[in-house]
């Protein structure tokens, strides 16, 4: 099919699409894409959200107890571990910007390594609930969830201290999948960015992925005060 | 409309301003304000952290309008989602 070749244009970058004009139109095109991707994950995250929204404002007592037992010192930590994350991302789109190749790469890995940082105590901390029977219902056969090592405050039942932790595994559970996801993303990223793909003209891969990074970052944002926070103050 | 490059300067703020943010989520966290202030403080020092990644690492102050537009109406629907559900499950008891 001689026909079909694509249309070259001169003397342009090899990066460019034949279906684009420019790099910039590309460029738009490319954030436009992934925002109006981050916008579903918004209102899929949204839905899980609500749910807590919902269950916190029927059972407060229960709510508040069961975020007792989490691990306020690791929950912390993990959110200043993500943030960092993102200021290495955000660093490595800079460096791809202004063309330091050597940066960007160092950026990655180091958001990849903060990254599986962050997934590293978040398994801590699932352990410590497996430990403590706090895997709701009976998704473990063998170790059916029981709140009697949560300290319930007046008027919490157990059964509603089983809801809160379903929706902790749901919400932090997908939380982790979506940062499994940039990782993978990110590895990619890596392995092109050391390769010298991306420089000033191009790198729009590298900032769309950051879009993403970013995202997962803001879900964690409000998850960590929702989850970890929402009854220290009537403990004592 | 041309890429705009942020500054380092505003990277390292922005950083330091979203650690701080989390210290005082943590402080008002740990403390008893009357009635439901722990719940508004906590979610405004999170809708602050979340605007600043939003407007400088995600680069949306410096985006197109179209961008602007995508990620507002993605909050506007989360907002119906809210208000209809919520005010179903919260008045049914009144009947």
């Amino acid at each position: 099919m001689a026909d079909s070749v694509a249309i070259e244009h001169e003397g342009s970058h090899p990066a460019l699409q034949h279906h684009f004009e420019n790099l910039e139109q590309q460029r738009e095109a490319g954030t436009l894409g992934m925002w109006v991707f981050l916008v579903t994950e918004i209102m899929f995250f949204g839905g899980m959200f609500f749910a807590y929204t919902l269950y916190r404002t029927k059972y407060p007592a229960a709510f508040a107890s069961a975020s007792n037992h989490l691990s306020l010192t690791l929950g912390a930590v993990n959110t200043a571990v993500l943030i960092f994350s993102s200021f290495t991302m955000a660093l490595a789109v800079y460096s791809a910007q202004t063309g330091k190749r050597r940066n960007q790469v160092v950026c990655l890995a180091l958001t990849i390594l903060l990254g599986l940082t962050f997934l590293g105590i978040k398994a801590v901390e699932y352990h410590d609930k497996y430990v403590d029977h706090l895997i709701p219902g009976r998704l473990l056969p063998s170790r059916p969830f029981d709140a009697s090592d949560v300290h319930l405050l007046p008027g919490a039942a157990p059964q509603n201290v089983e809801m809160f932790y379903w929706i902790y595994f749901a919400m932090t559970g997908m939380h982790a999948v979506h940062m499994i996801i940039g990782v993978g993303l990110l590895s990619v990223i890596l392995f092109f960015a050391w390769r010298g793909r991306y420089g000033p003209e191009y790198h729009n891969p590298v900032e769309i992925s950051g879009l993403y990074w970013h995202f997962v970052d803001i879900i964690w944002i409000f998850l960590f005060p929702l989850l970890y926070l929402l009854g220290r103050h009537l403990e004592h | 409309m041309s890429e705009h490059i942020v500054s380092l300067k505003i990277y390292v703020s922005i950083f330091l301003a979203l650690l701080v943010g989390t210290a005082l989520t943590v402080w008002a966290g740990l403390h008893d304000f009357p009635g439901q202030l722990n719940v508004i403080i906590a979610l405004t020092i999170a809708v602050v952290k979340a605007t600043l990644v939003v407007l400088y690492f995600m680069h949306v102050r410096y985006s197109s309008r179209l961008i602007w537009v995508v990620f507002t109406s993605a909050l506007f629907w989360l907002a119906i989602l809210f208000a209809l559900t919520l005010n179903d499950y919260w008045t049914r008891s009144w009947l």
